[in-house]
């Protein structure tokens, strides 16, 4: 499934880019780069974390290796009959802020959701060489075409705060923190090119 | 004294969320093209158009416009000469209920401190106004929360005045930055108390999309705000342009001599909302 004929130009110009990412890809992107994201990724939002980090404060395994991967802040409409997945777009990432850099630490090589990230995040993308992306918000049901396949990987229990694994197709999002520190927002906002 | 029951009340409010998932109401599709004719970058320009691409999917294939379709905010207006037979609150929570069910809507409510999900989107958050008549109006907010998060009250001066109220609005909409989805619908609560400001902020919300306050010096000051906070020029989805929102709705209560409150509810540009009357 792709995205209807009536989408913006915007979306057929937009960089293609493998997730999870192969050598040099998460260092070559830029901020305010747009791109279209096809593969596999993780999901994740608040209580996925809160028990993420309840197994890593055991000291168990995650139930799934972050290293590398991508992790996106959604938590999904039910699917309904015949549907892959509901509605699925990005939910506010400041909220994951506290948790990020150790999941960064571990070899996460990006994450996307919407809004900027705390300084301390931003801190730890630029030692660990990750990237944050911003979906496009409040489009959760065209964002659900580019989601090709959904399976629940953990944490059933917790309904949308589930952890899915989503195989994606041209999933449109916009570069916001890159490797070098630069954050898209603040370039928006200031009105230049912020040396990170 | 005119019966109804309980049973019609669950119907309706079931109808009314399962439609206000899915469908964003004329207003809005309205407000979304006028923005889009206005926007000076091409990049909110796209934005704006696929957000209206968004909304004709969901509508067409009963997808939620948004996965965050709310904690239901439900306001009543309950006629004094209308009984209804059975339990009104209860009859809300079985239609918010089964339409988060049967609508494949997400259900996001859940216990404060050990945030586990209620499962049903239940509780509602429930506001009954006794009216005259012999009718009911119901009217649906589902409201998403990383638009309800960035909102806030501040108790002013009275001698903070028109230009501390503005301040603090157009501040709280800056701050909240692209957190919650521009571009925004603003209501801003003044006057009353501390609980009253932050009710009319939120039902004020319920304005049909741009329609002005009728007191021209509130319209005025509507209009005010708005370019204020465009100027800013953060944007559709804090990416730039000149569409941060997309209106402002002020709504005013008298205060106590010592008190100047002022509630900001901010809303996303997938403002659902639909009203049912029995």
């Amino acid at each position: 499934m792709s995205l209807p004929r009536n989408t913006p130009a915007m979306m057929d110009q937009m960089q293609e880019v493998k997730i999870p990412f192969s050598e040099g890809v998460g260092e070559s992107l830029k901020a305010g780069d747009l791109i279209s994201l096809t593969g596999v990724l993780f999901t994740g939002r608040d209580q996925t974390h809160r028990r993420m980090m309840a197994l890593l404060d055991d000291g168990a395994e995650l139930p799934v290796d972050l290293t590398g991967q991508l992790l996106y802040y959604v938590g999904p409409s039910p699917a309904p009959p015949g549907r892959v997945i509901g509605a699925a777009g990005p939910t506010t990432s400041y909220r994951m802020d506290v948790y990020t850099p150790r999941l960064l630490e571990l070899g996460l090589k990006a994450t996307m959701g919407k809004g900027a990230r705390s300084m301390h995040v931003r801190e730890a993308m630029v030692r660990h060489k990750a990237v944050y992306l911003a979906a496009f918000g409040g489009a959760g049901a065209l964002l659900s075409k580019c989601i090709v396949a959904a399976e629940v990987v953990a944490f059933a229990d917790a309904g949308p705060e589930a952890l899915f694994k989503f195989s994606v197709e041209k999933f449109p999002a916009v570069v916001i923190n890159d490797v070098h520190g630069r954050d898209y927002y603040e370039m928006v906002r200031t009105g230049k090119d912020f040396p990170g | 004294m005119r019966e109804i029951e309980a049973a019609l009340v669950t119907e309706a409010v079931k109808k009314i969320t399962m439609e206000a998932g899915v469908r964003l109401e004329p207003d809005i599709l309205a407000g979304l093209g006028k923005a889009r004719d206005r926007e000076s970058s091409t990049l909110a320009k796209n934005i704006l158009d696929l957000l209206l691409v968004n909304a004709d999917i969901a509508a067409r294939e009963k997808i939620p416009v948004c996965q965050d379709t709310g904690v239901a905010v439900v306001f009543i207006e309950l006629g004094q000469d209308v009984h209804v037979r059975g339990d009104l609150g209860e009859a809300v929570h079985l239609g918010i209920q089964a339409g988060y069910g049967e609508g494949y809507l997400r259900k996001s409510v859940c216990d404060p401190i050990t945030r586990v999900n209620t499962g049903t989107n239940t509780p509602a958050v429930i506001h009954i106004e006794l009216v005259p008549g012999e009718q009911i109006k119901i009217s649906m907010l589902p409201k998403g929360c990383g638009s309800e998060n960035m909102s806030g009250l501040t108790m002013l001066p009275p001698s903070a005045g028109i230009s501390g109220m503005k301040d603090f609005v157009i501040r709280q909409v800056v701050n909240a930055g692209p957190n919650p989805c521009p571009p925004l619908l603003v209501g801003v609560g003044m006057g009353g108390t501390f609980e009253k400001a932050a009710l009319l902020a939120k039902k004020v919300l319920l304005r049909p999309l741009g329609a002005a306050n009728p007191r021209q010096d509130v319209a005025a000051l509507e209009e005010e705000i708005l370019a204020g906070i465009n100027e800013q020029g953060q944007g559709v989805q804090g990416l730039g342009g000149n569409n941060t929102a997309l209106a402002v709705h002020i709504e005013l209560f008298p205060s106590h001599i010592a008190s100047l409150p002022v509630a900001v509810n901010i809303q996303c540009h997938a403002h659902r909302h639909k009203e049912i009357v029995l």
